[in-house]
């Protein structure tokens, strides 16, 4: 097994200089599964160590900055027209993830790539969230009767809506855990600490420390992890930038526990430190130390998410990794329904979905104008 | 070391094992395949070509079976460093596979370029763009005109080098579709064209060599020249009628893969490479009348 060349170079950006020209070729390969080679070409500039990559693995980071860069502006524009759109309604809406990073300014949106932009409003004005959406041009995914009760009754968001013409997709959240799951984080306290964003009155981030919770508590509730050391990437650089702000390392655990966010936030700080050597003071780590699981457990979770949270590439495979997938899938499941909800639910996932998504397809397809 | 020092054998053995990394122009790729068939397609498509050292590759794709699907209603699947773009395909198309699966590489990664879905050929030194929609009789134009003077640079997509505007070369296959396998086959009878594959989603395909001086050179880059969008149609004379600049470079924008990726730079190498060439639509029914037109256009 080779080594994890990804989190080397983003730990220690000078490392570049030793490397040679089959390094270049793993790390281009292990960078681009993890999603990570704008990020590391973005950190390698900053360290003032570019010089060192050849041309041919530089033209691959390039090329990723230069998509990144492009979904960036992207990204910029579509938070603009939700805010056009809902600025109606009076509703408080705050920017989640990525599309958060972007227009809060902050380093870990750099080298990062976006899929669909978060958001999150009050769980009582969500029909009216809805319909000011649908009336700027997002429209629901026309899913079947279990996919909108899935998201509707148990999950923290309603389907995702794409806009018709730009062909984007925002998720509107309620809260950041399925009602279903086992922590209930208060929805109404991070509204409340909610950040304005200057110069665009309507749209909000997150506080500091809440954006740090919700990157650890979707990182570690999460069942697919393809993303998982871009994700963890996140928030070390989230980490890295507010650490810096007086007072949040010793406020960090005490809103975790108001939060009930203990158990991700130890695990979120367990593992940065390890990948990217995330520079979290002692103080707070034994803040969480009775908060950390027994020792068969931990021993168990870091066999998963050392795993997990390496890229996902065949280099860095071993026989423990379709185990360890397999653990994390099941532990995402498990935490976000109880096993009355979960064991049905996968039932359908596996046997049923498929015809019932074809069903619905052909109904579709007759209810088309001819 | 060129691809023909291999014998089939040994070929076969190493696609299976370590694999090859294999030069088109300015990208190496690195190739694995454990399906004989696709090995002896590589052989004979690719002989000229060189294959480099094993210390880098631009891209590392396998092309295998997926499991259980060896044998019974076979089929095949590209994988691009364990993430897969496309569903499978029947085993039959294995080689077809690879050949969309190295365009699809370059297409969505080679950001230092403008990608165009456009052939593009060389003669004296100026590239001519031959963009076109499926159907239109642009590779069999194409490949009428490497085998009459012109270098071919690519016969899917044009690569316009956003540092200084100049085109580069893969030298890769051209893929024949249909009834122009056998117009080829009798308008060149020194063309190398591989095994036909019946029933793909474009009829019947079969990859054709790319002329051994096309890959010798596949180095030189070649400056702006033309850009021509050619259309067979039945009973016509060869005709080239001036078109818009500005229409073309809506097509370009259209049909260029990482135009909108690519940002203000996507549009300065569009227009550029527009201004400097000269931009035509082109109409023909003979493929010699077609050669004779081009002719001129190259000695203007």
């Amino acid at each position: 097994m080779h080594r994890d060349l990804v989190s080397l170079l983003l730990r220690d950006p000078e490392a570049a200089t030793t490397f040679g020209l089959s390094d270049w070729d793993l790390l281009v390969r292990q960078a681009r599964r993890a999603g990570l080679l704008a990020r590391l070409l973005t950190r390698l500039r900053q360290r003032g160590v570019a010089g060192h990559v050849p041309e041919q693995a530089l033209l691959h980071l390039e090329s990723a900055l230069t998509i990144a860069d492009r979904q960036a502006v992207a990204v910029a524009w579509e938070a603009r027209m939700l805010r056009q759109a809902l600025s109606g309604t009076g509703v408080p809406v705050v920017l989640l993830k990525g599309a958060a990073y972007v227009m809060a300014r902050l380093s870990a949106a750099l080298g990062r790539t976006f899929s669909d932009v978060d958001i999150l409003v009050p769980e009582a004005s969500l029909p009216e969230v809805e319909s000011a959406l649908m009336l700027a041009g997002w429209h629901g995914d026309r899913r079947n009767a279990y996919d909108q009760r899935y998201y509707r009754d148990w999950m923290h968001e309603i389907p995702p809506m794409q806009h018709w013409h730009r062909g984007t997709t925002v998720d509107v959240h309620h809260a950041i855990l399925p009602r279903t799951a086992r922590l209930k984080p208060s929805s109404e306290k991070l509204l409340a600490a909610a950040v304005d964003l200057p110069g665009l009155p309507g749209l909000k981030v997150l506080s500091p420390i809440d954006m740090v919770l919700h990157s650890a508590t979707h990182l570690f509730h999460n069942e697919e992890l393809s993303m998982g050391p871009r994700d963890l990437s996140d928030l070390d650089l989230l980490l890295r930038q507010f650490g810096e702000e007086a007072g949040f390392w010793r406020a960090l655990p005490n809103r975790a526990a108001e939060l009930d966010l203990s158990r991700p936030l130890y695990y979120a700080l367990r593992y940065a430190v390890r990948q990217y050597a995330t520079p979290v003071p002692p103080n707070t780590m034994a803040a969480l130390a009775d908060v950390a699981p027994v020792w068969p457990v931990r021993a168990m979770m870091d066999g998963i998410y050392r795993r997990m949270l390496a890229p996902h590439h065949e280099s860095l495979e071993d026989r423990g990794t379709p185990l360890a997938s397999l653990c994390a899938y099941v532990r995402g499941h498990w935490l976000r329904m109880p096993p009355r909800l979960l064991l049905p639910h996968l039932f359908y996932k596996a046997f049923l979905a498929e015809r019932a998504e074809a069903k619905q397809e052909k109904k579709i397809g007759a209810e088309r104008p001819r | 070391m060129k691809v023909s020092a291999l014998s089939n054998t040994q070929l076969t053995h190493r696609l299976c094992g370590e694999g090859i990394w294999l030069r088109t122009g300015p990208v190496v790729t690195h190739i694995q395949t454990p399906l004989p068939e696709v090995a002896e397609a590589i052989g004979q498509s690719y002989a000229h070509h060189e294959l480099s050292d094993p210390d880098w590759a631009d891209f590392h794709v396998r092309v295998y079976a997926p499991f259980l699907r060896g044998h019974w209603r076979a089929q095949s699947q590209f994988a691009f460093d364990g993430y897969i773009p496309f569903k499978p395909l029947p085993r039959a198309h294995a080689f077809a596979l690879l050949e969309w699966g190295l365009n699809w590489c370059v297409a969505n990664h080679l950001h230092n370029h403008l990608v165009i879905h456009a052939a593009a050929l060389e003669r004296g030194g100026r590239a001519v763009v031959l963009p076109a929609p499926p159907g239109s009789g642009k590779s069999t134009l194409c490949a009428a005109l490497i085998h009459r003077g012109w270098r071919l640079l690519s016969d899917e997509l044009s690569l316009v080098r956003l540092s200084d505007g100049r085109l580069s070369a893969l030298a890769r296959p051209v893929n024949l579709k249909n009834t122009s396998i056998d117009i080829i086959r009798n308008f060149a009878p020194e063309a190398v064209i591989g095994r036909e594959t019946h029933d793909t989603s474009k009829g019947t395909v079969a990859h054709l060599n790319a002329p051994p001086e096309s890959v010798f050179r596949q180095d030189e880059t070649a400056a702006p020249g033309w850009v021509v969008f050619p259309k067979w149609q039945a009973g016509v004379p060869a005709e080239l009628k001036t078109r818009s600049k500005a229409r073309t470079l809506l097509h370009f924008a259209d049909n260029a893969f990482n135009y909108s990726q690519l940002g203000s730079a996507g549009f300065r190498a569009a227009a550029a490479l527009i201004d400097t060439s000269g931009c035509y639509d082109f109409t023909y029914s003979n493929l010699d009348e077609a050669i004779a037109v081009f002719e001129q256009l190259a000695a203007a």
